[in-house]
């Protein structure tokens, strides 16, 4: 495993010699001491190596993420694994507003709680939660799975369309044409293999599923106040 | 963009490091706010006396004599410490309003930053390192104390424009955020008397605040009413002469974490700013929920 001290390496360092392991990787396993709530750690990173953050961080930690699995060993600022495409990105305290916003895939684990807008616009990034998230969670979320072990704040999934949410407790309130949904066979088996990767300890029984209602997809003026 | 931060100490022995662990805090906020900083210390001595902090722009002038001159308009004993473009007049706590109306009589062009028994506000345009070492804020001792780096969006950037503000005895109020209906609402707080000197939004807010409170609110109280009553984005942080409080609009995407440990209630605008906190590793540390009051209080 190969360290790099922040503090004393400074940010652009860290990130140049993580992104150039999608040239040739030098280690598959790498650490980053000091982090100190600092922004825009391990971004861009396009490669198979593991990076272990230890402590918490401030905003868009592993933004633009391939491949990777970056592990934030504390809690992250807002918009940690935005715009994720690959990889994985694990936060073992909190996460604060819009995580995994617009993320088109890889799988974002939060352990503790995520705030307001996680996973807004989400395109495709499968998002799981050990706890609860804030309010407008997936708004106007595209496709790809948002998963709740505890409960959703106001407006979940508000003009959202084929994201799917799978919530675990309350929701205090829909958003404009998200509806309750029925769990079949295949979100179940969906819902399962999510919570095993994540290592969430949760019965996929225990779940509801909500989604579009399809009503706000094509403009109908009887729906104006709805938008 | 601004940056707040905040420290309420629960364990007395730490008070006389309120001002080094303020200062670093507000230092790391720099890139949130460059064009000006300030600051509020709390600090209650215990004695009858209360505090004016004044601040002009020609403090040389302006403050020679002024001691005097205050002492002979209100026929009691006035001491003045002067730092910088701020100085500290105290006089016993029964004279302070009478202080207050000598002291614009005698020189308008002196600005009252704040008044009370615990409370001193100093600010100034420039970097929040240079606004702290003009003052001295990392030898303050206090209570609690509230910071804020100030990047200007509704306002031009003068000291006056700078936060916190302070509208009413032992308050005061920074803002991370913008109100959008803070003409109208001057308009119709300046018809019920309210005293507004400038044409900031943050002043306005503090002014609700502080008239709610007049009308018999609590802090609480006052800050739950303004959720309702302001329109736009903010995160508050407040201070009175025993409290702290803070307050975020339903949206809530101004950003805000606080720790908490057995020896104090820290607030940051980012995690950044508490990372040299004593005993962070093993601080409780949340994201205040959006519009809901905190609020500690030292009695």
């Amino acid at each position: 495993m190969k360290s790099i001290d922040l503090e004393a390496q400074g940010l652009r360092e860290l990130n140049i010699t993580l992104q150039a392991q999608s040239e040739k990787i030098e280690d598959d396993s790498w650490e980053i001491i000091n982090p100190k709530g600092s922004h825009a750690l391990a971004v861009g990173l396009n490669a198979p190596i593991e990076v272990a953050i230890n402590g918490s961080t401030g905003y868009y930690t592993a933004g633009m993420n391939q491949q990777a699995t970056v592990h934030v060993k504390g809690s992250a600022g807002p918009g940690v694994a935005e715009n994720m495409m690959s990889g994985k990105v694990l936060i073992d305290g909190d996460a604060s507003q819009y995580a995994g916003a617009t993320g088109q895939g890889g799988l974002l684990v939060i352990k503790g709680n995520a705030s307001s807008r996680c996973g807004i616009s989400m395109k495709g990034i499968n998002i799981v939660v050990g706890g609860s998230i804030g309010h407008m969670a997936a708004f106007m979320g595209q496709s790809g799975n948002l998963v709740v072990c505890g409960d959703a704040g106001d407006a979940l999934g508000d003009s959202c369309y084929e994201a799917r949410f799978f919530v675990r407790g309350s929701v205090k309130s829909l958003g404009a044409d998200c509806e309750k949904k029925e769990m079949r066979p295949e979100h179940l088996e969906i819902l399962k293999e999510l919570l095993d990767e994540a290592g969430m300890d949760a019965k996929p029984e225990e779940f509801t599923r909500y989604g579009s209602a399809r009503n706000l997809y094509n403009f109908d003026v009887d729906n104006a106040g709805a938008y | 963009m601004c940056g707040i931060v905040g420290l309420f100490i629960k364990d007395p022995s730490l008070k006389p490091k309120l001002g080094s662990m303020l200062n670093d805090m507000l230092i790391t906020m720099t890139d949130r706010g460059p064009d000006s900083a300030g600051f509020a210390v709390y600090n209650d001595d215990g004695s009858s006396n209360a505090k004016l902090t004044i601040q002009s722009d020609n403090a040389a002038e302006d403050f020679a004599g002024l001691d005097k001159a205050l002492s002979d308009a209100t026929g009691t004993a006035v001491s003045m410490k002067v730092v910088d473009t701020h100085a500290v007049l105290t006089v016993d706590a029964s004279k302070l309003a009478d202080a207050r109306k000598a002291l614009n009589e005698i020189n308008e062009n002196i600005h009252v930053m704040s008044a009370g028994e615990s409370i001193e506000i100093y600010k100034e345009v420039g970097l929040p390192v240079d606004v702290a070492e003009r003052f001295g804020l990392d030898q303050m001792s206090g209570s609690h104390g509230i910071g804020h780096t100030r990047m200007a969006t509704e306002s031009k950037v003068t000291t006056n424009g700078a936060h916190p503000f302070s509208t009413g005895v032992d308050q005061c109020l920074v803002h991370n955020g913008s109100l959008s209906n803070h003409n109208s609402l001057r308009r119709k707080l300046r018809r019920e008397g309210v005293t507004i000197e400038s044409e900031n939004d943050t002043e306005v807010g503090a002014a609700y605040v502080s008239h709610q409170m007049e009308l018999g609110s609590t802090l609480g109280e006052a800050l739950e009413s303004s959720l309702d009553a302001l329109d736009g984005f903010f995160t508050f942080v407040v201070g009175t002469k025993d409290g702290f409080g803070v307050v975020r609009d339903p949206i809530a995407c101004k950003p805000a974490v606080m720790a908490e440990t057995d020896q104090y209630v820290a607030f940051g605008s980012e995690y950044r700013a508490l990372v040299n906190l004593p005993g962070i590793e093993d601080a409780k540390v949340w994201e205040p929920e959006p519009a809901t009051v905190y609020f500690w209080n030292h009695k």
